[in-house]
């Protein structure tokens, strides 16, 4: 009986070894981006024609959990390529917090020249970030943040608080072009105690405040199209006819909600009732914007490797690059009555989404 | 003597949780000025494209409740037999869903939006998912029935892998199916919401079988005693396979009407732990997790009071941050109301005053 259920479990364990893997081993990438993760675990010799020296990059990457994150990667593998005088060790930690500790201390040992790391979790990581420092080795952060530590070059990231300032002064203008007095306003947050939350919705807040508008009810939606339609649906009991602006603070939340209003019979988008507002930008949403369903959506930029790039191009130059680099977002809007926004002073520019600009986006 | 009667009745005290949680909305409308049945109030709305829908809270808890409902009929007969809870119900949901879009979709795409694109007619996507659903079933009960395995070991593994292999299967996408066949199921029949219809069918089934042949007493006998049930005569492992196989197709549908209502298989979000829920159905219904005797009614009750206390949360308008607090005050009140010392204590508190009652009258 015992040796049945030791190899019950020992089929199991595999079982769910094969069910994880998949992209968890470190590879470099073949410049056509199409070659799976994982099959070619050895360690190619660099392309180096000229002898000028490539340099090598590791990237300590979260996972795979969402297109987003999908761009994320992309975005690096095609900015360190070999054409690009790069070599890439790539590691997808699986949302794994010690295996993203053990990549970079194999990068350490791998004597890489840069690593780059988006930290799963914010904290742990001054002793690993130690030994970076004492190997030499700059590590530049991207996208979450690292707040036990400073012992890292460059923090590349977005930020968070103006995409709320961002899409609060584009209602704004939206509303005055409009002549809508009065903006009654439901959001559908992301999850609870996120960055992403935490910033979209007190950048909002703060121009609602200094407007004078009013802010119904505010609930989460976990960044899920299922949460945003749940709470949506919610939304239109309580409140039907009382509201004329809905916040989802990313695309799932806003689809879910757009399936809510249909049911509901509300209208919304250009010509509609309610104003739809959406964050993150991805490819499909920006062409639902491009249709007249979302009034306007608010990105959030996973490109970070271009401004990446340019730190290790400073550094290389022998310069110090800023400590903080936030990369550049757009904000897309389904007409074309606002054209630009002054956000925290600075003038921004609104794009008009047309399907010219949809086939542009590169995800 | 009717009144004894009533509050004997095992489903006496989940029926007044479900009945304490939905007064809380109406102490709310009063508080707030409306009508004090604002909160029941079922209307006909006009959708977006022009149909009649039924609208409002009730309708809300029934339609929302659905997937938990259909998990608790599976977990109900699980508990009952084994004495264990199988704890891979919502990844299974999750893997149906993604198994069930990517074979209508094909593998790799992202995207159907038009019945012409599929790569499978729907029905095989459909059948393919209810079969996934036994299979995870079938192992689970093959691991615990045949194997002796602790059930949560046994099904702790489909919990951490169904998940995965529903991502892989999706090739780590949310594969969108974004046809009006695939969102029936979690969408409306004439005025009426699919899920709602689709509980009910798998709630009459099972009940029907439960009540029209000895399944019902086999399971509770398997529970109970298994060894006895063996010698009288029970194939008490083909008994508790079944009921793990049953769990799985529950799943199965859970999965396919979940996922039906984002028109997506989300292999990350669906079902994310759903099986905690179902789990609590079971207890909130007044059933013992140590197995033996069950009350499958209980469980649906159980089910949409669940659904009930977080609709009741968003009508409170409570902030998503604290609203897990508020739920575990209640859970807490509802368990603590059906405990047995507490259950002990009123009836011997009624027989006490039932008794004063007579000496005075004497």
């Amino acid at each position: 009986m015992k040796k049945i259920f030791a190899l019950a479990l020992a089929a199991a364990m595999s079982l769910s070894l094969v069910a994880c893997g998949g992209g968890g081993n470190t590879s470099t990438p073949s410049t056509s981006g199409s070659q799976p993760a994982g099959s070619n675990p050895a360690v190619s010799t660099p392309a180096d024609p000229n002898g000028d020296g490539t340099v090598l990059v590791g990237f300590a990457q979260v996972g795979h959990e969402s297109d987003w994150r999908t761009a994320s990667t992309k975005s690096a593998q095609d900015v360190f390529s070999a054409a690009n005088g790069y070599e890439l060790s790539f590691v997808d930690c699986d949302n794994d917090p010690a295996k993203q500790l053990e990549a970079v201390r194999s990068f350490i040992q791998q004597g890489m020249d840069y690593i780059i790391i988006d930290p799963i979790v914010a904290t742990g990581w001054d002793t690993v970030l130690t030994e970076c420092d004492e190997a030499g080795i700059p590590v530049i952060i991207i996208d979450r943040t690292v707040d036990d530590s400073d012992k890292y070059v460059a923090w590349v990231g977005s930020d968070f608080k103006v995409e709320g300032l961002a899409c609060g002064e584009w209602l704004k203008a939206f509303a005055a072009d409009k002549g809508i007095a009065e903006i009654n306003a439901l959001v559908i947050e992301g999850s609870v105690g996120a960055s992403a939350t935490i910033g979209r919705t007190d950048g909002f807040k703060e121009i609602a405040d200094r407007e004078g508008w009013t802010i119904l009810d505010s609930q989460s939606g976990d960044f899920t199209e299922a949460g945003g339609q749940e709470v949506m649906e919610s939304f239109c009991q309580s409140y039907k006819g009382q509201f004329n602006v809905v916040i989802c603070q990313n695309d799932n939340e806003a689809a879910g909600a757009m399936t809510a209003m249909d049911n509901a019979g509300i209208t919304y988008g250009v010509g509609g009732d309610v104003i739809l507002v959406s964050f993150d930008a991805n490819k499909p949403y920006v062409q639902m914007v491009c249709d007249g369903k979302i009034n306007a959506n608010f990105e959030c930029n996973p490109m970070a490797a271009p401004t990446v790039d340019e730190i290790i191009k400073t550094l290389q130059a022998g310069g110090t690059p800023e400590k903080e680099v936030y990369v550049s977002e757009h904000w897309f809007a389904a007409e074309d009555n606002v054209t630009s926004i002054t956000v925290n002073g600075e003038q921004q520019e609104v794009i008009h989404a047309t399907q010219e600009v949809v086939d542009g986006r590169p995800y | 003597m009717t009144k004894k009667k009533l509050t004997q009745n095992p489903l006496f005290l989940p029926l007044v949780c479900v009945v304490l949680v939905l007064a809380v909305n109406v102490v709310y409308d009063i508080a707030q000025g409306n009508a004090f049945y604002d909160f029941f109030r079922i209307t006909m709305q006009a959708s977006a494209s022009g149909e009649q829908l039924l609208s409002g809270r009730l309708v809300t808890i029934l339609n929302r409740g659905s997937e938990v409902a259909i998990l608790a009929i599976g977990m109900t007969l699980v508990v009952s037999a084994s004495a264990g809870t199988d704890i891979s119900v919502g990844s299974v949901m999750s893997l149906c869903a993604s198994f069930c879009c990517m074979l209508g979709a094909g593998f790799g795409v992202s995207a159907v939006n038009d019945p012409s694109e599929f790569a499978m007619p729907l029905i095989v996507g459909l059948i393919g998912a209810l079969v996934m659903g036994c299979v995870c079933g079938a192992f689970n009960g093959a691991l615990v029935a045949y194997l002796n395995i602790q059930p949560m070991v046994a099904t702790l593994i489909l919990w951490s892998a169904a998940r995965a292999i529903g991502l892989l299967l999706c090739n780590n996408l949310i594969v969108y199916v974004r046809v009006p066949q695939y969102q029936v199921f979690g969408g409306y029949i004439g005025f009426m919401p699919t899920p709602i219809i689709i509980a009910a069918i798998c709630i009459v089934v099972v009940s029907l079988v439960l009540k029209h042949t000895a399944m019902g007493m086999y399971i509770q006998s398997v529970g109970i005693n298994k060894k006895a049930s063996r010698i009288a005569g029970l194939n008490s492992k083909r008994i508790i396979f079944m009921c793990y196989l049953l769990c799985g197709l529950c799943a199965g549908i859970a999965g396919i009407v979940n996922s039906s209502r984002i028109s997506s298989a989300d292999a990350n979000n669906i079902g994310l732990n759903m099986e905690l829920d179902a789990i609590l159905a079971v207890a909130l219904g007044g059933n013992s997790l140590g197995g033996g005797k069950f009350n499958l009614a209980g469980s649906i009750i159980g089910a949409y009071t669940i659904q009930a206390i977080t609709t009741t949360m968003y009508n409170l308008g409570v902030s998503s941050a604290v609203a897990p607090v508020f739920k575990a005050v209640v859970v807490i009140v509802i368990v603590v109301i059906q405990a047995p010392p507490v259950k002990a204590w009123v009836r011997k508190h009624a027989a006490s005053r039932s008794t004063g009652k007579e000496a005075a009258h004497a």
